[in-house]
């Protein structure tokens, strides 16, 4: 029976920084889309994000950063997930970046990087056009 | 390497997407489970249930810890409600739990209850499969104790602990109907708050009260704990123990729990086939909507179009 | 006329002009459906003396410098003399933040204001694991006390206040100014400033936390004793509503979570023997100006009373000094958009001048890139100019609570108190706010109306020039600063550095005594000044107080 699958998503928090306003109304918005959200909760290292991803199996992971260590943090959590053979997770991020890294993290890998004032629809369309759930 | 040998040698990605495929109901992943049938039966599964807020998710991180220390590998799965408006859910136990992220020997999922019409305690079921055919010593389930799915999961645990705090003394009376009778261990959590004493002697009562209930000689223990100081951890784990004991040490007692055990399931995924092949197909077909609506026009009585839709449905056979 | 026939004939008067408005409507209708205000409170079409009929002046308006201070702590206000411009300022090494101190000074800044980067607010050091990639990223790096007096050199710290926006590892930064202070020849009864130390808005907003909420409270408790005894002129916490306001609160959540915070510690203090008089002169308070200019207003009168008439009735201050709420002011980081940055410069205005009528004691007015990273010195200067610009052309200052007495700004005070109270009556019933925060109940309150105002956002229910409204293809760029990627290798071979240096017996039995001192009920300021100046790291004090007080878990409320 084709019963269409659900998008799974992991909104993570990697680093120290913990202002999670952005997270926690990203992670409603995508319940409301009807998708299923695993939250990772606060001050997750990059190995601790890419091991709850694969036990997760979710299709995306969407991390939050404001704190500006996104240039470590980010690419790290791409390159470990290469390291797993999980890279087919689609990465994106969100949050305070100067213009210049936005092209940086997208060479590292970083499909695609929202800024503040980005309306949420916007940022579930790009999900529902950019996330296939796994076949 | 096929997918069953992948995931019966621990390999955490293969398990991650079979219970993906469990829960999505893709049609492979069953054939899986079939492989998969012999390496089970080997780990012991406690459920924990409770109303919203009880400490579940940080009894259980707690039970992890411990259980680590003692050299045992532990899965858990993490049940929370999907949004009945949007279908979605926000899954957010794993972060109780997140200091035991990095260690290899746990594994933690997180499932959302999803459709309306069951199903859920298949998929868990199923999922427990996967995580005992992987070698986990203990696998614990968690879920919300508020319907009747819920408490059917827990009921497939070898052992379930029922958590309460201090202060639901009303509550209680509305528990007793649902999930109090297949509680095997109660756990009175934040027992420092006031009215600790209370509630664990009002679950006494009910206990005492309801005794030919509780089967042939284990009566449940009611424990006290602060989870989320590491207060009563390890008797509850004690207990765990005895409750194992108690199931495994009579042979006639052990084949019966078996018996009922592989009766529960077999009913439930019964259940659950019919519902999939009946009812989920014809609402995707559309005639759920017609047949719904000629009801409320009353064309037609519920009786018979009952009878029509399943005789027709189950006689063209399994598919 | 007697006051009764007054308002007989403005309420008949009133209903009249209703009607001609209503018939003014029907030919050219309202620009809205329902206007309201950043918070979402409904406001009326017009505000009349009916609307302040519950209001006494004496009672509730009054006079500057009076109980119960809704118009000012001081009764000389800005007349007397302006508001501190404390600007937030901290990057990258030790170093590199004097020298922006040193600047800023220069510009005519009158006091210092420090951000710490991630590891230093969470109490790690940078060699830490978990603080790979944050060193220096949004503030400055301290491991030792060496840091501290690299970042003061050259300041004169004997004449300028200087506040530390830090909060569990509060404690340990504050016995290292103490420490460099006194190795400068100053001694502690002199020196000035704040240390935000306010941990009970992490647990609800910011989210820096290392400890549970109980242990939490002893450490704030020890710092307020110590700072009674030792540190008269120091401010030892800050009760912050900037942190629950950018967690996106409303400003009436704000306002209670932020007062029942402070009751709080009052609590605290008093359950340590202290006299309320003896300490409460020194408790500050810390607060978000927002968009929404007369409710931000209203919010900082509000507050100014409320404070007033808790200490006075709850706590039956004496001294009316304990019953002045005195406030820092930062504009809302939360407002400033990044499509459009310019933008950013008129917002921050007019959030200064809300925060300037509403009587603040001192003022952060935000940089134009501040929501794209660290601000430029460039952007900063703007900044300060706004504020210095407000000062002194605008004649704001002139008159003292110029707003005081409009039927608007008055009603819109009373409403915000009466609800605040509400709150806090509700926080009371669960036991105070450290019970309120085991509930997750300011979590959840907080989390449902950052919710409701993104909602609102994107259903254009709410405005954002740039955003949601005149959006433009185009932007202007702007500088950003970037932070040198070498500064983590370099400030961990500096502590190295440090360590191989300094006498290692002395460090053990400095965090023995520590550590023996935290199982005890002793004061632990007096244990942390000796083992700072033995040139302890931070992260190995906090490493005691996670060790004794054990960590505290993210609950995950959404």
């Amino acid at each position: 029976m084709d019963q269409k699958r659900k998008i799974r998503v992991l909104v993570a928090k990697p680093g120290l920084d913990g202002h999670d306003r952005g997270a926690r109304i990203i992670a409603r918005t995508y319940r409301d889309a009807g998708f299923e959200v695993v939250y990772s909760g606060l001050h997750q290292t990059p190995e601790e994000v890419v091991q709850a991803a694969i036990q997760e199996d979710v299709d995306m992971i969407g991390l939050s950063s404001l704190a500006g260590a996104h240039m470590y943090l980010f690419p790290r959590v791409v390159e470990l997930l290469k390291e797993k053979g999980a890279d087919d997770i689609v990465v994106c991020g969100g949050g305070i970046f100067p213009e210049e890294d936005i092209p940086k993290l997208k060479e590292a890998g970083i499909k695609e990087i929202f800024t503040p004032g980005t309306p949420l629809r916007e940022v579930v369309k790009w999900v529902e056009d950019n996330v296939k759930p796994r076949s | 390497m096929g997918i069953a040998e992948r995931v019966t040698s621990g390999d955490i990605r293969a398990v991650a997407r079979l219970i993906r495929d469990i829960d999505d109901k893709v049609p492979g992943a069953r054939e899986v489970l079939k492989d998969l049938y012999p390496s089970t039966g080997r780990a012991y599964v406690v459920g924990i249930t409770g109303a919203p807020g009880v400490g579940k998710s940080t009894l259980v991180d707690q039970m992890v810890t411990h259980l680590r220390k003692a050299g045992k590998t532990v899965g858990v799965l993490a049940v929370d409600p999907t949004s009945p408006f949007s279908g979605g859910a926000i899954l957010g136990d794993r972060v109780r739990m997140q200091r035991h992220s990095m260690d290899e020997g746990v594994f933690i999922r997180s499932m959302a209850t999803r459709g309306y019409f069951g199903g859920l305690t298949q998929s868990t079921r199923s999922a427990i499969d996967v995580l005992d055919a992987m070698g986990k010593d203990y696998v614990i389930v968690e879920t919300v104790g508020v319907g009747q799915d819920e408490v059917d999961i827990v009921q497939s645990a070898h052992t379930t602990i029922i958590m309460l705090i201090p202060g639901m003394g009303d509550d209680i009376q509305a528990l007793k109907a649902g999930i109090l009778e297949v509680g095997d261990i109660f756990v009175i959590n934040k027992a420092d708050r006031e009215g600790a004493d209370r509630t664990v002697s009002d679950i006494r009562l009910m206990i005492e009260m309801d005794e030919k209930r509780y089967r042939n000689g284990w009566k449940p223990p009611i424990l006290t704990a602060q989870a989320v100081s590491d207060i009563g951890i390890e008797e509850i784990l004690d207990e765990i123990e005895k409750h194992h004991k108690y199931l495994t040490s009579s042979p006639r007692r052990q084949s019966r729990v078996m018996y009922e055990k592989a009766r529960n399931d077999l009913v439930e995924m019964i259940k659950d086939r019919i519902v999939h092949e009946v009812l989920e197909d014809i609402i995707h077909s559309g005639e759920f909507e017609e047949v719904l609506q000629l009801i409320v026009e009353r064309k037609i009585d519920p009786y018979t179009a009952c009878d029509t839709i399943v005789s027709t449905r189950l006689r063209s056979g399994s598919k | 006329m007697s006051q009764d026939e007054s308002l007989e004939r403005i309420r008949e008067d009133t209903k009249e002009w209703q009607q001609v408005f209503q018939e003014s409507i029907s030919k050219t209708p309202e620009r809205l459906k329902r206007f309201s205000t950043v918070s979402d409170r409904a406001i009326q079409n017009l505000y009349t003396p009916l609307d302040i009929e519950d209001l006494d002046f004496s009672n509730d308006i009054g006079f500057p410098g009076q109980y119960p201070f809704t118009r000012g702590v001081q009764p000389s206000m800005y007349r007397g003399r302006l508001w501190t411009m404390r600007m937030f300022a901290g990057l990258g090494s030790a170093k590199d933040t004097n020298k922006r101190f040193h600047l800023l000074v220069n510009e005519g800044q009158t006091g210092l204001s420090t951000a710490f980067d991630m590891p230093t607010l969470m109490g790690y050091d940078t060699d830490c694991p978990k603080s790979r990639g944050e060193c220096g990223r949004c503030g400055v790096a301290i491991d030792t006390l060496k840091d501290i007096e690299m970042l003061f050199e050259g300041l004169p710290i004997d004449r300028i206040t200087t506040s530390m926006t830090i909060n569990p590892p509060a404690p340990v930064l504050w016995a290292m100014y103490i420490a460099m202070a006194e190795k400068r020849g100053i001694s502690r009864g002199i020196i000035g400033g704040t240390i935000q130390n306010d941990m009970l808005k992490e647990f609800i907003a910011q989210k820096t936390f290392m400890c549970p909420p109980r242990p939490s409270m002893r450490l704030i408790a020890d710092t307020i004793e110590f700072g009674t005894k030792e540190v008269p002129r120091w401010n030892p916490i800050s009760i912050s509503g900037y942190h629950i306001r950018e967690a996106g609160s409303t400003a009436v959540q704000e306002l209670a979570f932020t007062l029942a915070d402070g009751i709080a510690y009052v609590e605290a203090a008093i359950e340590r023997g202290l006299d309320v008089d003896s300490f409460a002169p020194r408790l500050s308070f810390f607060f978000n100006s927002h968009l929404d200019f007369f409710e931000e207003i209203a919010k900082f009168r509000a507050a100014r009373r409320m404070w007033a008439r808790i200490m006075k009735e709850r706590f039956e201050a004496k001294d009316p000094r304990s019953m002045w709420l005195r406030f820092h002011t930062q504009t809302a980081g939360c407002s400033l958009t990044a499509q459009q940055p310019y933008n950013n410069v008129v917002r921050t205005a007019l959030e200064a001048l809300a925060a300037v009528l509403g009587g603040t004691q001192s003022l952060h007015t935000n940089s134009l890139d501040e929501v794209l990273a660290i601000p430029t010195e460039e952007a900063a200067t703007i900044a300060l100019r706004t504020q210095q610009i407000i000062a002194e052309e605008s004649g704001v200052g002139n008159t003292i609570d110029p707003l005081g007495g409009s039927f608007y700004v008055e009603r819109l005070t009373k409403d915000m108190e009466e609800e605040a109270f509400e709150y806090i009556r509700k926080i009371d019933e669960m036991g105070g706010m450290v019970a309120a925060i085991e509930k997750n109940y300011p979590q959840m309150e907080i989390a449902d109306a950052a919710y409701k105002y993104q909602k609102q956002i994107d259903g254009s229910e709410k405005t954002v020039v740039g955003v949601n409204k005149y959006v433009t293809g185009e932007e202007l760029p702007v500088e950003i600063l970037q932070i040198e990627a070498e500064l983590e290798r370099k400030q961990i071979e500096w502590t190295n550095q440090v360590k191989n240096t300094r006498d290692n017996k002395k460090v053990k039995d400095a965090l023995e005594k520590l550590g023996e001192a935290a199982q005890r009920d002793d004061n632990l300021m007096y244990p942390i000044v000796d083992a700072v100046k033995e040139y302890v790291t931070e992260q190995e004090i906090c490493d005691v107080f996670r060790d004794v007080f054990g960590v505290y878990r993210d609950p995950s409320v959404y």
